[in-house]
């Protein structure tokens, strides 16, 4: 289930420098210029990563979220800040599953945008079938 | 060729109303000019000076005459009766109107065409050699492997907000066509121990930083091909400069990290990444590559060419290539007349050539990325018959590689981000030598173009290059010597001050006096100004 906003009350994220330096908690924010590998021996106690969007062209959330799925991350893994409706198709496909935009996303255009792709040409982070593969059984 | 199957459609149409959506939604002013300009750029639409103009893509620069009669028929409908065919195999069209887009979009679906990541920061449309399937001087035809990465990267969801533009190209021949080192990625397949791989040249570029890309691969499996370049891309998404536009191209990263770095980082992701499963098993490639089975051509048709009609020799010698087939050739269309604007040709033209493919060619065009047009699978027998048809529609220029073969960008005449106007120029150079007898003295000489200091012409890769610049509020034309975008790729250097429109002509002549007066025995161009160096062209130039 694809959740288009982030509940309240929950933990506040820490700078990945602050997690790294700290062991209990549990949510941390990446910062586009961060390594997302950093995170990857800490996976297990983490509920929630938030991806940081400061601008909608940066993509280099893009490849922090699918290199931590990638690693195995199964929490929640949210993409925050400049997301527009234009963009989530992709961010979910590189494993993102909830939202934060800074402004809020009309829910039918959020709805038209998530089923907008019959399929997909290449592998990526949400476990579809590639078309390559569907082609081949 | 590649045909779609339901998959294709599917995608291609859910793009069509995506974007239409898209549309209508900065119509209505829901989404800003900010947010919607990736999306139509990722859709092929920039607004330029005048209007908008469309790129549509021609992937691998291959299409049938169905598709070309398509491009005529946009032209009519939508434009002015014309498209200029690109320097990436492309067509654009430069009188677009954006709530014509979707429809536009609609039309091209219909014959299996899209102008999805013509522009945008993401992959673009892919290259590679107009002859692939043809040349004889190939090792394999390198269209299924552009075509899978073609799909590879459409909607690719990580890779389609990257630093900046990614071009890549494959070729599968000695003879580089594609100006594959010139690429961001360039693939070379090559044959090592009786086995097929792919080098892989990554860094490569022109703009306002030219370089010519390293080898960062020698030999990738090309079972390993997308998983390799998926590598190559999540290393420069990530560390990409994007402070600044103009060092943000892969070509920056690796020459700031150096090649041995870059290398070991891909090498790095490239661990990991194969072990993802990106890379299609070989019945998707078999799947592919049956598609662009050359046709069954007769082997025993006629060899003999009848070259009596002297005009009609003149254009063999210089438009028609080797097939690799006995009794075929290559034909080359140019699309470069004296006086034209390179690149451009009218809907009845696209027509003609669609129906000369569809007569003669097993119904097969090229474009090439020198902005011409190919027939790659004619007999012999019926060149002569072609000929008169591309005469009699003004395509029958015999100026293949020379002088007046100019590449040259949409400049100030088109383009928002020109400095200078692009086409005068080539007029004028044209006329100046528009004598056939004196081009072909010169022999092969590739003149190249560019209106601003974004390349688009390639006047880095030119024998005879120019760069129109802005020297306080007057257009200013540099001159640069040496380059070449082929298998002896080098980048161009300027001669010194730059010209006005009509001195540049004037300088371009005492360059080309001076190569007749220098050369020895079998010369290129190119080849004297490698041998004797840049000085005694700066003096015939600047006295």
């Amino acid at each position: 289930m694809v959740e288009h906003l982030h509940s309240d009350g929950e933990e506040p994220c820490v700078t990945l420098d602050a997690f790294l330096q700290q062991s209990n908690a549990t949510a941390v924010r990446l910062e586009p210029d961060e390594d997302a590998r950093a995170l990857i021996p800490h996976l297990d106690r983490l509920a929630l990563i938030e991806v940081a969007f400061p601008k909608f062209r940066d993509g280099r959330g893009y490849s922090s979220a699918r290199i931590l799925r990638e690693a195995g991350y199964t929490g929640e893994l949210r993409a925050q800040g400049d997301v527009l409706v234009d963009q989530i198709a992709y961010m979910k496909r590189c494993g993102f599953d909830t939202f934060a935009p800074e402004k809020a996303l009309n829910p039918a255009d959020v709805e038209a945008a998530l089923s907008r792709w019959p399929e997909h040409y290449q592998t990526a982070a949400d476990g579809a079938v590639p078309i390559w593969k569907l082609r081949h059984g | 060729m590649y045909k779609y199957d339901e998959y294709d459609h599917a995608m291609v149409a859910a793009r069509v109303a995506e974007f239409s959506d898209q549309v209508k939604r900065r119509l209505a002013g829901e989404i800003t000019e900010d947010q919607f300009k990736p999306l139509r750029l990722m859709n092929g639409l920039y607004l330029q000076l005048h209007a908008y103009m469309l790129r549509v893509a021609v992937p691998y620069g291959t299409l049938d005459s169905r598709q070309m009669r398509m491009l005529a028929h946009i032209a009519r409908k939508y434009d002015r009766d014309y498209g200029h065919f690109t320097t990436r195999q492309n067509i654009q069209y430069n009188w677009i109107k954006l709530e014509d887009a979707p429809a536009i979009l609609e039309d091209l679906a219909s014959v299996e065409m899209h102008a999805i990541q013509t522009s945008g920061n993401c992959i673009r449309n892919i290259s590679s050699d107009q002859w692939a399937g043809a040349a004889a001087d190939e090792i394999t035809d390198p269209r299924p492997w552009a075509e899978l990465l073609r799909q590879w990267s459409s909607f690719h969801p990580e890779f389609s907000y990257l630093p900046r533009k990614f071009k890549i190209a494959v070729i599968a021949a000695a003879e580089d066509r594609a100006a594959m080192r010139l690429h961001d990625i360039g693939i070379q397949i090559i044959e090592k121990d009786g086995v097929h791989g792919a080098a892989f040249y990554v860094g490569g570029g022109m703009g306002r930083t030219p370089m010519i890309a390293p080898l960062i691969k020698d030999f990738v499996p090309l079972e390993d091909m997308l998983s390799y370049t998926e590598a190559c891309l999540r290393v420069y998404n990530r560390y990409g400069r994007r402070d600044n536009i103009y060092k943000a191209r892969i070509k920056i990263l690796i020459h700031e990290l150096g090649a041995d770095e870059y290398r070991r980082q891909v090498e790095e992701e490239w661990a990991h990444v194969k072990s993802l499963g990106i890379d299609p098993p070989k019945a998707e490639f078999d799947r592919i590559a049956k598609q662009f089975a050359l046709p069954a051509l007769d082997a025993s048709a006629p060899d003999a060419i009848d070259r009596s009609d002297p005009d009609f020799a003149v254009w063999v010698d210089q438009n028609v290539a080797a097939h690799k087939v006995p009794g075929h050739a290559i034909v080359n269309i140019s699309l470069k007349p004296v006086g034209g604007i390179p690149g451009d040709a009218g809907s009845a033209q696209i027509d003609l050539m669609a129906d000369l493919a569809e007569k003669y060619s097993h119904d097969e065009l090229r474009v090439t990325h020198a902005q011409n047009i190919v027939l790659p699978h004619v007999r012999k027998a019926d060149l002569y018959a072609i000929w008169q048809e591309l005469d009699a529609a003004g395509l029958a220029t015999p100026n293949l590689d020379l002088i007046s073969d100019i590449i040259a960008c949409p400049g100030l005449d088109y383009c928002s981000l020109a400095n200078a106007r692009s086409i005068p120029v080539a007029q004028k150079i044209a006329t100046r030598f528009s004598d056939l007898g004196r081009q072909k003295e010169l022999g092969e000489l590739k003149l190249k173009i560019s209106g601003c200091i974004n390349a688009c012409g390639h006047h880095h890769a030119g024998h005879i290059g120019i760069l129109g610049v802005d020297r306080k509020g007057t257009e200013n034309y540099q001159l640069l010597l040496g380059g070449s975008g082929a298998e002896d790729v080098s980048l161009g250097t300027i001669t010194g001050p730059g010209f006005d429109e009509d001195g540049i002509v004037d300088a371009i002549e005492r360059v080309t006096d001076k190569y007749l007066a220098e050369r020895t025995e079998g010369e290129r161009f190119v080849d004297t100004f490698r041998r004797v160096g840049m000085a005694p062209f700066k003096e015939a130039i600047y006295g």
